[in-house]
């Protein structure tokens, strides 16, 4: 265990919030012209972009599946995401979200109506302060919706876990690095669905059952957010036409 | 039997749109007797029918559509065909041609070459193989003059209105020949390039206003404002 004090005596993290806070939330929806589908979030420091194409022909040919499409994932940080310069090239840590992050997205699309198909996601973090797979899997489906993509439900994902012996929502960097432990869901709300459930670090049987709620209660409050964001676009048309007669 | 949204609220993927003895339409899904939306968009509850508008979608190919492609590949048999559509539309020479084809005297750049546009029409599709196309009917073809907007596809019933009240207001009112693909590509020529102009606008107008009401009568009266601003 390290020195560092992580909740204070009052029970209150290093950045201000109680244990089951959330870090202030911001989502944009169809930022970028040149996808077909895109969506940008801050969560606390986090910074992050989401950009979908398709469903496309895929290439090369032989990767094309005969009964769905192929969803293919890209998580990366950029170089200037971290405090010490992180190489471009794709690390082992990055190629593994990646597959995590298409698994728990994979559920939700209907593949299925699309065969020979890819739709290909590129998740690039701006800047990262922990947590950055939950909210890259929370953005995603964002870009997926927008891009009109049929799917069950919006995934959302949320970690919670412990540090300082207090179970905590939504770790930071700091929380993540020096805490007990971490468990990322991804969820979908409609469904009462869970796509993605890992965990680092040690945890009781009854203190998992604890995280993982608290996670789940995260993912609903980030879900409303979700689709405020989503209406948001058309709504302000709508608005400003409404206005305007 | 019960729904939990107003005809035309707009809903997200995953939202509950009604629960009971419903039918699920267009961009809707049922589990059980739930029925939810699979889309963003308006949702529209028609009798028993529960389905979404989307506000966005990708042009999938339904046989007898009227589209608009480009020509990106050539071989002796046929073109290939980008239809703004996730798969490529294939065009047979005997599908262009009015005689009987003679792949060792007939040369198929001179009838299409790569990069040129096509009206055509969709003769032939299921999802297990590409889409297969028709130029061999009247206006069908080569486009040679004009210009091409690029809509979402989603938004091409908006532009045809009810009825085509829309679009016969838009080709009245500018006075250009509108040909509308179903793929969200849209063929304009009109006399002279202001009227051209005048028309993009217009068209552009609806596909970002098209989930609000009142449109045709806002649309007819800024075409009218425009033509005497320009003068």
């Amino acid at each position: 265990m390290s020195n560092v004090r992580l909740v204070d005596e009052n029970g209150i993290r290093t950045d201000g919030r109680r244990p089951d806070e959330l870090r202030p939330i911001r989502l944009e929806v169809g930022v970028l012209s040149n996808a077909d589908g895109s969506a940008y979030i801050e969560q606390g420091k986090n910074k992050i972009i989401a950009a979908v194409y398709g469903p496309r022909e895929v290439h090369p040919r032989h990767l094309a599946l005969p009964d769905r499409a192929l969803l293919r994932c890209r998580y990366h940080m950029a170089p200037f995401s971290v405090q010490e310069r992180k190489s471009p090239a794709p690390t082992r840590r990055e190629v593994e979200l990646s597959k995590v992050i298409r698994e728990a997205l994979e559920p939700a699309i209907f593949l299925e109506r699309f065969p020979r198909t890819s739709i290909d996601l590129f998740i690039e973090v701006l800047q990262a302060d922990g947590g950055t797979r939950a909210a890259g899997v929370t953005v995603a489906s964002l870009a997926l919706a927008d891009a009109g993509i049929p799917m069950r439900d919006l995934v959302v994902a949320c970690a919670a876990g412990k540090a300082d012996g207090y179970i905590i929502l939504d770790l930071n960097d700091i929380e993540d690095k020096e805490g007990e432990a971490d468990v990322p869901v991804a969820y979908m709300p409609s469904l009462n669905y869970v796509s993605l459930l890992q965990m680092d670090g040690q945890l009781t049987p009854e203190e998992f059952e604890q995280a993982f709620n608290l996670a789940l209660e995260g993912c609903r409050k980030i879900y409303e957010l979700q689709k405020q964001s989503l209406k948001a676009k058309y709504l302000a048309i709508k608005e400003a036409v409404e206005e305007a007669e | 039997m019960s729904t939990f949204y107003e005809n035309r609220e707009i809903v997200t993927p995953g939202d509950l749109l009604a629960e009971g003895y419903f039918n699920a339409g267009p961009n809707t899904y049922k589990i059980g007797s739930r029925i939810y939306a699979c889309k963003l968009g308006l949702v529209e509850y028609k009798g028993r029918l529960v389905s979404v508008v989307a506000l966005n979608t990708f042009y999938i190919p339904s046989v007898g559509d009227l589209v608009i492609g480009k020509i990106v590949e050539m071989d002796i048999h046929g073109w290939a065909v980008d239809i703004n559509s996730p798969y490529l539309a294939t065009l047979r020479a005997q599908d262009a041609l009015n005689r009987p084809y003679k792949p060792q005297k007939d040369d198929l750049s001179e009838i299409l070459d790569i990069g040129d546009l096509i009206q055509a029409k969709v003769i032939a599709y299921d999802r297990t193989r590409d889409p297969l196309l028709t130029i061999k009917e009247p206006g069908l073809g080569k486009i040679t003059h004009g210009q091409i907007v690029k809509v979402s596809p989603a938004k091409i019933p908006r532009i045809i209105g009810r009825k085509g009240s829309m679009i016969n207001m838009l080709k009245k009112e500018t006075r250009c020949n509108i040909t509308v693909g179903q793929n969200g590509l849209i063929h304009i020529y009109g006399r002279n390039p202001e009227d051209e102009r005048i028309a993009v606008l217009a068209i552009k107008k609806i596909e970002l206003e098209a989930h609000t009401s009142g449109l045709t009568d806002r649309i007819a009266e800024m075409i009218r404002k425009e033509r005497s601003g320009g003068r």
